[in-house]
């Protein structure tokens, strides 16, 4: 018996050992990607995920392009003209294909974005497009979807009327929220992009060819692509691993070119070393990691409470000892990749923390002893409750009181903030496009359903109301920084940090422009061995 | 015969009733539906979105359909993974985690037999010992810990297998390691205490005493002896073996079943939760039901009919 086993396990090794080859061809332009989640979907109409908008950022092209310095740029439209008002905006296209060869018009995108408005279509993301002219009366079907503001003049030219002027319209424009489909293929089978089955087609600068579900997709240079002769890249393959550290030695074994962000993250434990060995990139990314105040119930319908509790955290030492990507301390709510930032209050001011502490307990009539226990929730991560404990430590030097910390899953979390039923909350997030509002929406009005805090001020929308029908750039921003200071000045939130993105790379890869919304333009990319 | 065998199939199917029921209710207790997201979706679109799936029924019609479905085999589209069906997901999957399933298992099956009557031939002896620690650490050792540890071994320092990913066969030989480590060890102990009680049996002194060599003694009377408990143990190892691990293959991103498990609930994937979990309690039953016969095959002396001959 023993023979015998030892002769499996020595032949089980043995086999193994003759495949470990390298399934990079050095002389080829393959770049190999971790996707870290399955797309659900690689409909543009319908994805809501970063993996899914990743893939159809590389399989689709807009009207419009956002460039390197995050400038947009015309792609499927040439040129693009405005109306005096800013409310109309008619775009002109150039002669470009989908992979299977046929054009694509301005019917395709009349077509899609009206779809993604019509009151049956399962469209997540279909509020971005309310912007346009009877959007949202569209899709609650108030009226009919032919009085959208869209409508192709001819095949060529693409008629846009907005809801107000937009001063970032051209900016949404080129987020995949705009994007279009193949009206000629999606007629045919709804399932069109469930599959590597030969109806997916796009008009990005790769095709797809091949979709093994969970396991890996590869794509490949589109001849058809208007600008193909600016590709260099002949293949992309894209692995589904979903753990962080897997991911990483992969990296470490020369499976992989790239780890981290934008497409997945890498692990926190991690960055420490990386860090050190000089291998850590980053940069600066559009968004705000923040803890939430329900403002809804005592003690944090007080406001000198939520200031104190704001104030008392040491935001600096979470970045230096946990986040370590250089994150930059957050003292307002826009960060500074939008404009720049004025600070509204100081990092760990613990002295003024203690009084505004004292102060909010008189008001309410609390001692420290009769103070009731207070939660601070947040979904289950290792990062986020290793900043849940050091800022329960903060608060217990600061104010002498013991927070409660709660971790829980992903959607009964959500579930939580939804009914209100929490103190204090993690939240954050990266926003969609470059300006302010893609912050403010949020809080725009109490019931506005990302509104976690249930916080409202009638100054602070009349404000952005006012903002969001002015043209002037200088006059909107001057509208928008009052909104901020009123906002930060009543802390619904406690800014904490600047997000960042991370990632290590091999030195061979360059060309990849990334961008401060967590999505990157592979389109430029390429390997120099 | 045929009684018992129809006792069975009952008892089958008012279990998998039992299961599918409660499955429904705790899936539909659990805060939070399909369509929660960070970004919260509008009323008017959370509405399109539950009628596109039927969501916005009363339960009991929700109920019913699921049951229809489950009688005819349809499981209904994935909520999360879209053009995706149940049925799809459970075909593609279930390969994959079969057969690193049955490589782990031939594997557990092989080396746990072999190091406990290993063990049990040299009882007390230092080789005894020494297995038997090997044998603790395997019960004792996490698989995520061991696979970790494999990955780190065997793809990063010695270079000898891939890191992770499904492909080949020299892809699932550390996933299989790393699921085979409990149950083997598991087996080995077994073995080696039924061995050590069998080798003391008067039949097995008489083998002795006839002259018959020691290889021939284990494996002719007491093996065969010593495998019940074992086989009693097959039935639950193979349905979990088969039917793959989240940890085991998140950390090797292996696209197997096992992960479904895990990522339907977290997803809310309300048909896949349900698909999965009657998958799993259907080859959980049936596995159970073949090693019933299984026991009566190897050992004479229980009977299936048992009722009938005991009078």
């Amino acid at each position: 018996m023993k023979q015998i086993l030892s002769l499996v396990l020595v032949a089980l090794v043995f086999c193994g050992c003759q495949k470990k080859m390298r399934p990079i061809d050095e002389n080829k332009q393959i770049l190999r990607l971790n996707i870290h989640t399955e797309p659900p979907t690689l409909d543009a109409r319908k994805a809501i995920d970063t993996s899914s908008i990743a893939i159809i950022n590389m399989c689709f092209e807009g009207l419009m392009k956002r460039g390197k310095d995050g400038a947009v740029k015309p792609a499927v439209a040439s040129s693009v003209e405005i109306s005096e008002e800013n409310t109309v905006y008619v775009f002109r296209f150039r002669d470009s294909k989908w992979w299977d060869g046929k054009p694509v018009t301005a019917y395709d995108f009349e077509t899609t974005w009206k779809t993604i408005l019509s009151p049956k279509f399962p469209s997540g993301f279909a509020p971005e497009l309310y912007i346009i002219k009877n959007g949202m009366q569209a899709k609650s079907g108030q009226v009919d979807l032919d009085e959208v503001g869209v409508k192709a003049l001819d095949a060529h030219t693409l008629r846009v009327e907005l809801d107000h002027p937009i001063p970032y319209f051209l900016d949404l424009v080129a987020s995949h929220s705009f994007l279009a489909v193949p009206r000629h293929i999606t007629k045919l089978s709804p399932h069109w992009a469930d599959d590597s089955n030969s109806l997916f087609v796009g008009n990005g600068p790769y095709k797809l060819v091949e979709w093994k579900h969970h396991n890996n997709i590869t794509l490949e240079k589109n001849e058809y692509y208007w600008e193909a002769n600016k590709v260099t890249l002949e293949e992309i393959h894209l692995y589904i691993v979903q753990d962080e550290m897997t991911e990483l030695n992969m990296f470490e074994s020369d499976e992989l070119d790239w780890a981290g962000q934008p497409l997945s993250t890498l692990p926190t434990d991690a960055l420490q070393a990386l860090s050190a060995e000089q291998r850590l990139h980053t940069y600066p990314m559009t968004g705000t990691y923040y803890y939430i105040f329900n403002v809804t119930q005592p003690p944090f319908d007080n406001l000198n409470f939520r200031k104190a509790f704001s104030l008392a955290i040491d935001r600096k030492a979470i970045i230096d000892n946990i986040t370590q990507s250089k994150q930059m301390p957050a003292t307002s709510f826009i960060p500074p990749t939008i404009w720049q930032v004025d600070p509204h209050f100081e990092d760990n001011d613990v002295k003024e923390a203690k009084q505004l502490f004292s102060i909010a307990l008189e008001e309410m009539g609390y001692t420290k002893e009769t103070l009731p226990v207070i939660t601070l929730i947040y979904n289950t991560s290792s990062a986020h409750h290793k900043i849940a404990q050091a800022i329960q430590e903060q608060w217990f030097r600061t104010f002498g009181i013991r927070v409660k910390l709660a971790n829980m899953e992903w959607k009964v979390f959500l579930n939580e903030l939804a009914h209100k039923q929490f103190q204090v909350a993690r939240m954050g997030g990266v926003g969609t496009f470059n300006d302010p509002m893609t912050f403010f929406d949020l809080y725009k009005y109490p019931d506005s359903s990302n509104n976690y805090s249930g916080w409202s001020n009638v100054v602070f929308t009349s404000l952005i109301e006012e903002a969001e029908m002015t043209v002037d750039p200088i006059q909107r921003e001057l509208l928008l920084r009052q909104a901020e200071k009123i906002f930060m000045d009543e802390m619904p939130i406690a800014p904490i940090y600047y997000y960042t993105g991370s990632y290590i790379k091999k030195k061979y890869v360059k060309g990849i422009e990334l961008s401060e919304f967590s999505d990157a333009n592979f389109k430029f990319a390429f390997l120099e061995m | 015969m045929t009684k018992f065998l129809l006792k069975k199939i009952v008892i089958l199917i008012v279990s998998l009733f039992v299961v599918a029921s409660l499955t429904f209710a705790l899936m539909h207790m659990i805060p939070g539906d399909p369509f929660t997201e960070e970004k919260a979706v509008p009323e008017e679109i959370l509405k399109a979105m539950y009628h596109h799936y039927g969501l916005d029924q009363p339960w009991h019609i929700q109920y019913l359909k699921y049951l229809k479905g489950l009688i005819t085999f349809d499981l209904g589209p994935s909520f999360k993974y879209q053009g995706r069906t149940v049925t799809n997901i459970i075909a593609e999957g279930f390969p994959v985690s079969l057969a690193l399933g049955a490589e782990a298992l031939l594997l557990s099956i092989l080396a746990g037999i072999g190091i406990g009557s290993l063990a049990s031939l040299k009882h007390m002896k230092w080789q005894d010992h020494a297995l038997m620690i090997l044998a603790v650490f395997g019960i004792a050792v996490p698989s995520f810990i061991l696979a970790t540890f494999l990955q780190y071994l065997f793809g990063m320092k010695l270079d000898l297998l891939p890191v992770a990913r499904w492909g080949g066969f020299s892809h699932s030989i550390l996933p299989a390691i790393s699921l085979a480590a409990l149950p083997s060890a598991f087996i080995a102990r077994l073995t080696r205490s039924n061995m050590v009680e069998i080798i003391q049996q008067d039949y097995v002194q008489t083998a002795k005493s006839k002259g018959l060599n020691g290889l021939q003694i284990v494996l002719r009377h007491c093996l065969r002896n010593a495998l019940l408990p074992i086989v009693t143990y097959l039935g639950p190892l193979t349905t979990a073996v088969l039917t793959g691990s989240f940890a085991v293959e998140k950390i090797f991103g292996i696209p197997g079943l096992g992960q479904w498990f895990v990522m339907s609930i977290t997803n809310r994937d309300y048909t896949v939760i349900m698909g999965t979990t009657v998958f799993y309690s259907t080859l959980l039953m049936v596995t159970v039901f073949f090693i019933d016969i299984l026991y009566c095959l190897i050992d004479p002396r229980i009977q299936l009919g048992h009722k009938q001959r005991s009078t």
